[in-house]
C-alpha cells in the first residue's frame, strides 16, 4: 500500500513518515500508517499521498503542512500533498511499534481485526464491559476488566473507558 | 454550477451531512453530560468531513455551504428538524444513521464515484448508529419519563422518514430493498427499547418529503441564517 520506487523517493518517504502526528506526537505518521506514497515529479518536485484517519480529521491539514516543511528542508522546491480516501484507512494500518508507543503513552491501542467489517459493538446498556474482539486492556495496569464510558472521547478516533481494577480512566483508540 | 447527475447526488448527500452536522453542533454547551457533549461534537465532525468531500465534488465547498439560498439545499427535511429535547436528537440520529449506514454500505460496494468516500464513512457511521441505538434502548427502556419522551420523539419525526427512500438521480441504489432493511433495523431497535414502530404516515402531500426538491420546513431558514451570517457579513475573509 505504501509505494516508493527510487532511492530518493524511499528517502523522502522515510522523511515524510518521520513527521510526528500533530495530536498524538508520540507517533510518527509512518507508525500511524497514513502516508501512502511519495512520487517524484521531475528533479525537485514531489507528490505525497496522505490518507486521513477519519474523513473529518482536522489534523490532516497540519500533517500536510509539516510534511511540506520537512521535504522542502530536504531540497524539494515543490511539494504537493494529496488526500486520498481509498482504500480507507484502518486501525490495522498502525504498526506494532505504533501500538507499543500508544500503550506507553496511556492510550489502549486498537485491537487487530481479522476482517474488513466495522467492529460489532455491544448491545445493552450504554455502560458495558463485553466485547467480541477480545478485551480492551488498561494501558496503566494491564487489567482486562475495563468498561466503556463513552464511544467518543477527546478526538473522533478514541473512546473513553475506565479500568475496574486500578480505577483509572483511559482513552482507547477505537477500531475502524 | 453544473447540474449533471453526480452533482445532484453529491449535493443531496453533502447537504444531509452538512445540515445535520450543524444541528448537532448546536448541542455544544447544552448537552446533558460532558461525555455526550463530546460524543455529539465528534459525530458532527465526522459529518462535516463527509460534507466537505461531497460538496467539493459538486463545486466550491464554502460557496455551496454559505452562499446558497434555502431553496437550493436538497437535504432531507429530517436532518433540518430542530434538536428538541435529547430524545428528539437521538430519534433523529437513529433514523438518519441507520439510513446513512445502509446507503453508504451500498455505495461502498459499487463502482460509483462515491465509493471511496462511502467506504471510509461507513465505518464512522457504524459508530453513530451504535451510539443512537444504545441511547434509544436506554431511554425507551428507562424510566416512565424517558420512555414517554422517546416515544413522543419517534412519533414526531416519523413523518420525515419516508422521503429518505426517494431515489436520488445519479445513485445506483436498491431503494426499496434499503427501505425494507431500514424498517427492519429501526423496528428491531425500537422493540428492544420497549417502543414500537410509529403507525402514522411517512409521506403525504401535506406533510413531508420534498427536501430533495428544495422545499424545506420553517426552522431550516432560521438555521441557515445563523450558519451563514458570518460568512456573508465578511465576504472573502479567511483565517
Amino acid at each position: 500500500m505504501v509505494t516508493a520506487t527510487t532511492p530518493l523517493e524511499a528517502e523522502l518517504l522515510r522523511l515524510a513518515g518521520s513527521v510526528p502526528d500533530p495530536e498524538l506526537p508520540v507517533l510518527t505518521l509512518a507508525e500511524l500508517g497514513v502516508v501512502r506514497a511519495v512520487r517524484l515529479r521531475g528533479g525537485d518536485a514531489v507528490e505525497v499521498e496522505l490518507t486521513p484517519t477519519y474523513t473529518g480529521c482536522p489534523a490532516v491539514e497540519a500533517m500536510a503542512l509539516d510534511i511540506e516543511r520537512v521535504l522542502r528542508e530536504h531540497g524539494m522546491r515543490e511539494v504537493a500533498v494529496r488526500t486520498v480516501l481509498s482504500p480507507a484507512w484502518s486501525t490495522d494500518d498502525i504498526t506494532a511499534e505504533g501500538r507499543r508507543k500508544l500503550r506507553e503513552f496511556g492510550i489502549a491501542p486498537p485491537r487487530v481485526r481479522t476482517e474488513g467489517e466495522p467492529v460489532p459493538l455491544e448491545l445493552g446498556p450504554t455502560r458495558t464491559r463485553r466485547t467480541e474482539t477480545g478485551p480492551v486492556r488498561c494501558p496503566h495496569c494491564g487489567s482486562a476488566d475495563t468498561e466503556l464510558l463513552s464511544r467518543f472521547s477527546s478526538t473522533a478516533c478514541k473512546a473513553l473507558r475506565r479500568c475496574l481494577d486500578c480505577r483509572e480512566p483511559f482513552d482507547h483508540f477505537k477500531e475502524v | 454550477m453544473t447540474t449533471t447527475l453526480p452533482t445532484t447526488a453529491a449535493l443531496a448527500l453533502g447537504d444531509d451531512a452538512l445540515v445535520l452536522s450543524h444541528r448537532l453542533g448546536e448541542w455544544a454547551g447544552h448537552a446533558p453530560v460532558l461525555e455526550e457533549e463530546v460524543a455529539l461534537a465528534n459525530i458532527a465532525l465526522d459529518l462535516l468531513g463527509q460534507a466537505r468531500v461531497l460538496l467539493s465534488m459538486a463545486g466550491d465547498e464554502d460557496e455551496l455551504a454559505y452562499l446558497r439560498e434555502e431553496r437550493a439545499f436538497t437535504n432531507l427535511q429530517l436532518v433540518e428538524q430542530p434538536n428538541g429535547d435529547f430524545a428528539h436528537t437521538i430519534a433523529r440520529q437513529l433514523y438518519f444513521s441507520t439510513y446513512q449506514h445502509l446507503l453508504y454500505g451500498q455505495l461502498a460496494d459499487s463502482d460509483s464515484e462515491f465509493a471511496p468516500l462511502a467506504g471510509k464513512a461507513v465505518k464512522e457511521v457504524a459508530y453513530h448508529r451504535d451510539h443512537a441505538e444504545q441511547w434509544t434502548l436506554r431511554l425507551g427502556d428507562g424510566t416512565d419519563v424517558s420512555h414517554e419522551r422517546m416515544r413522543r420523539a419517534c412519533e414526531a419525526l416519523w413523518r420525515f422518514t419516508g422521503e429518505m427512500f426517494q431515489p436520488v438521480a445519479g445513485l445506483d441504489v436498491d431503494w426499496s430493498g434499503m427501505e425494507a432493511a431500514w424498517l427492519e433495523s429501526v423496528g428491531d431497535v425500537l422493540r428492544r427499547a420497549t417502543l414500537a414502530l410509529p403507525e402514522g404516515p411517512r409521506t403525504g402531500a401535506w406533510s413531508a418529503g420534498a427536501g430533495r426538491q428544495g422545499l424545506h420546513t420553517e426552522p431550516f431558514g432560521r438555521m441557515l441564517a445563523e450558519m451563514q451570517h458570518l460568512h456573508r457579513s465578511h465576504p472573502g475573509a479567511s483565517w
